[in-house]
């Protein structure tokens, strides 16, 4: 628990800053719509109907869209004005989160507005009030409580929301929530859940007394209350900001996709350049194609990769030519794309691999995906989020002309439940995946080759290609992890009882390391 | 003396409807007009025409023989007083800053601002304590007064009333019509109320004006028009207050 809480402040602290800055732009651009939208019932209606139709776009996909749209401009823009801008982290999940904010703030301040008495509208007219002292003495004063509940809603909505960043590589309390999730770690997504809860909260009650102080006109009290915000904001980023201020040299930016293994490895990874002096950022939880174009556009300087997901992913193939080969095209074809570095393969495989209970895969005498074909109409494929739309499943579904009962897809950690408790018979594994000894499983053999081998391998940005401590890293790291160990270490992440955290488990790994 | 205010040819037409036909009025100083007449007839309309709360589709509307199209429409209406029918206080606001409202628009000192709204709410008979509650506070007569009391705070010589006593109890509505009266006279204001109320048109206006889709159909002091009008929809407009007014000089000979 002290390790997870000493995670909290610098989790708080972008939680917080990307909040703030979501909730300030929506204001900056609902607001003034809002007003307008007020007086003309045409601007109000089409400026409402988008608000409403981007508040339907479920909030992860909408800040996962905002990913692609930023990578397409900021090619655009690099090939026009010869500069880009980071596509991934912070300003996705800002600008997504700023649009979603805006809906409670424009519908409230146009509905706020025109639902001020027309009486006393007439009478400021009358008394010889020009429209924009009509506005801010009279019509905004007036509005202010409708309005105010809006930024509440906007601000309670975007401080949830704010979890959600992680998946587009940007640190917030979300962390400890997928994080935690994936790795059963009930105890991490608790932490998540109650700091941006308590944040949310506060906040609420806060703006709640600026709106009192604003109806009761006590300025000491909308006062104090907007103080105690900036106060509690400023306190809030002194860990990120601090460092900032100071200069010092440039993090390497260590990242991992979303599963036990990866955050295993990404600890390995920063742990051992940290202790080679260097300062180290970690981005979780990415997507799998993000991690690869992030690191393309060196976003990130490090992570690892499986060939055979980069087979298919990035040079889009799906024959087999054998695993030496497949490493030896990566090896030129990455970097001659996008300038990527196969600096290592680690040692270890993490193929997809079909898996059954023994005791059912005995009965219904499995043994290869071949035995598979005639029984796969009476059974239930379960796969990760991924699997499904990857192309080695459309693989494996052609050789083996697999049909399903249906096809279900789970949280990894979710599906070898779904295995033991009969909703799915069989799963997509990972093949150095502790759970696959440790529930006694049966991985069905691939007599086709349909699936290319998954060799985990260490890929290093353009920008690092010749950075000494990255070379020196692949150098000790390069075939020093065995499938054995990597399956024990993932269990004990993994696993119900005794779990251990992904740093501590590292730790062990990085000892058994020359 | 010029007139305060002049209607020239003055129409208005909302689309197809048509509010005010053309319609000549010229309004000398420190005169109380009434203009009376049933809902639709164009009283409203014509009385907003005065301060540039609404346009004449055609005519021209002079007030202190300034064409009012060509000047600024809020800085007309600073030097205007306006009662309104719904009374239309701001219900953010104090008493004090209610009234004090046209003054801070017209730029005064603060201090100046302050005295004057203590003048004033002895003006319309109001207790000085009010001056820091907010108008929900206050009842439906008191809220009326500080209507009043807002539409001359910035020392207007025009006060234009739109049906200021339609929504008070009778005996409220007397009283604070007598109230009005007395301040035309002691600030010598030039005053324009439009009213349903022929009565009380006739008890407190020098000149009633009746109006009857969008035209004048009768001008004259309440004395001429109670001794008879060749008009039979204004003859039969009066023929209520007369019936009274028989009735209670009867009462009193006894």
């Amino acid at each position: 628990m002290a390790e997870l809480l000493a995670l909290l402040p610098q989790r708080l602290a972008w939680h917080a800053a990307l909040s703030a800055a979501a909730l300030l732009l929506g204001l900056a651009v609902a607001l003034p719509l809002g007003f307008a939208a007020a007086k003309r019932p045409g601007l109000r209606w089409i400026t409402l109907g988008a608000a409403s139709l981007v508040q339907t776009v479920p909030s992860l996909a909408l800040l996962a869209l905002f990913y692609p749209l930023l990578l397409l401009l900021s090619n655009l823009t690099k090939a026009t004005f010869g500069f880009g801008f980071p596509a991934l982290g912070f300003l996705p999940a800002w600008l997504a989160l700023a649009l979603y904010a805006m809906l409670p703030i424009l519908r409230n301040t146009a509905a706020g507005l025109s639902g001020v008495d027309p009486a006393v509208t007439e009478a400021a007219k009358g008394v010889g009030m020009t429209p924009r002292q009509s506005l801010l003495r009279v019509e905004l004063p007036l509005a202010a409580p409708v309005i105010l509940a809006g930024v509440r809603t906007a601000a309670v909505w975007t401080i949830g929301g704010a979890t959600l960043a992680t998946p587009v590589g940007q640190t917030s309390l979300g962390d400890y929530i997928f994080s935690g999730l994936q790795t059963e770690a009930w105890d991490m997504v608790l932490v998540g859940c109650a700091a941006s809860a308590a944040l949310a909260l506060v906040v609420d009650q806060l703006l709640g007394l600026v709106g009192r102080g604003i109806e009761q006109r006590r300025p000491m009290l909308w006062g104090g209350a907007l103080a105690a915000l900036c106060l509690g904001l400023v306190a809030a980023l002194a860990p990120i900001a601090a460092p900032a201020l100071t200069p010092r040299p440039q993090a390497y930016v260590v990242g991992a996709k979303n599963f036990s293994e990866q955050y295993v490895l990404a600890e390995l990874i920063a742990s051992r350049l940290e202790g080679q002096g260097a300062r180290v950022e970690r981005r979780i939880n990415l997507g799998s194609a993000v991690a690869y174009r992030a690191l393309a556009a060196g976003e990130l300087d490090a992570y690892v990769d499986y060939t055979g997901t980069l087979w298919a992913n990035v040079l889009h193939r799906t024959d087999n030519p054998g695993r030496q080969a497949v490493l030896d095209a990566l090896r030129t074809e990455l970097k001659r794309r996008d300038g990527v570095v196969l600096a290592a393969p680690l040692g270890f495989e993490n193929a997809y691999a079909f898996a059954m209970k023994r005791q059912q895969a005995e009965k219904l005498g499995v043994k290869s995906l071949a035995d598979l074909t005639g029984k796969a109409p009476d059974l239930v494929m379960g796969g990760d989020l991924e699997f499904f739309s990857r192309p080695e499943w459309k693989a494996v579904e052609t050789a083996y002309g697999l049909r399903f009962k249906a096809r279900r897809q789970f949280q990894p950690t979710f599906m070898y439940r779904a295995l033991a408790s009969g909703e799915a018979d069989v799963i997509s594994a990972f093949s150095s995946d502790g759970r696959i000894a440790a529930d006694d499983l049966v991985v069905l053999e691939d007599p086709k080759g349909a699936l290319p081998p998954y060799d985990a391998v260490l890929l290093v940005s353009p920008r690092r290609a010749d950075d000494p401590r990255l070379k020196a890293l692949a150098a000790q790291l390069s075939g020093s992890l065995s499938v054995q160990a990597m399956r024990q270490a993932n269990y004990a992440v993994d696993r119900d009882s005794d779990k251990r955290s992904p740093a501590d488990v590292a730790r062990e790994l990085s000892d058994d390391i020359p | 003396m010029s007139p305060a205010i002049v209607l020239e040819k003055v129409g208005k037409t909302h689309g197809d409807a048509v509010a005010l036909e053309v319609v000549d009025l010229s309004i000398v100083r420190g005169q109380f007009v009434a203009l009376v007449g049933g809902s639709g007839a164009g009283k409203t309309t014509l009385l907003k025409t005065i301060n540039a709360l609404a346009t004449p589709t055609t005519g021209v509307v002079r007030v202190d023989g300034q064409a009012v199209g060509a000047l600024d429409g809020s800085a007309l209406r600073r030097r205007i007083g306006y009662v309104f029918q719904e009374i239309g206080l701001f219900p953010h606001m104090s008493v004090a800053e209610n009234i004090g409202v046209v003054p801070d628009l017209l730029g005064w000192p603060k201090a100046e601002i302050a005295a004057r709204v203590d003048e004033l709410l002895d003006l319309v008979d109001l207790p000085r304590g009010l001056a820091g509650r907010r108008p929900s506070a206050l009842s439906g007569g008191q809220r009326q007064r500080v209507g009043v009391a807002r539409a001359l705070a910035g020392r207007p010589s025009i006060l234009l009333m739109d049906e200021p006593f339609g929504a008070l109890d009778p005996i409220t509505r007397t009283a604070l019509g007598d109230d009005v009266r007395r301040l035309h006279e002691a600030l010598g204001l030039t005053t324009v109320m439009v009213t349903h109320d022929v009565a009380e048109a006739l008890l407190l206006a020098d000149r009633v004006v009746v109006l009857e889709h969008g035209r004048i159909i009768a001008d004259a002091a309440p004395r001429d028009l109670m001794a008879g009008h060749a008009d039979p929809r204004v003859e039969s407009l009066i023929a209520a207050p007369r019936r009274q007014a028989e009735r209670v000089r009867a009462l009193l000979d006894g």
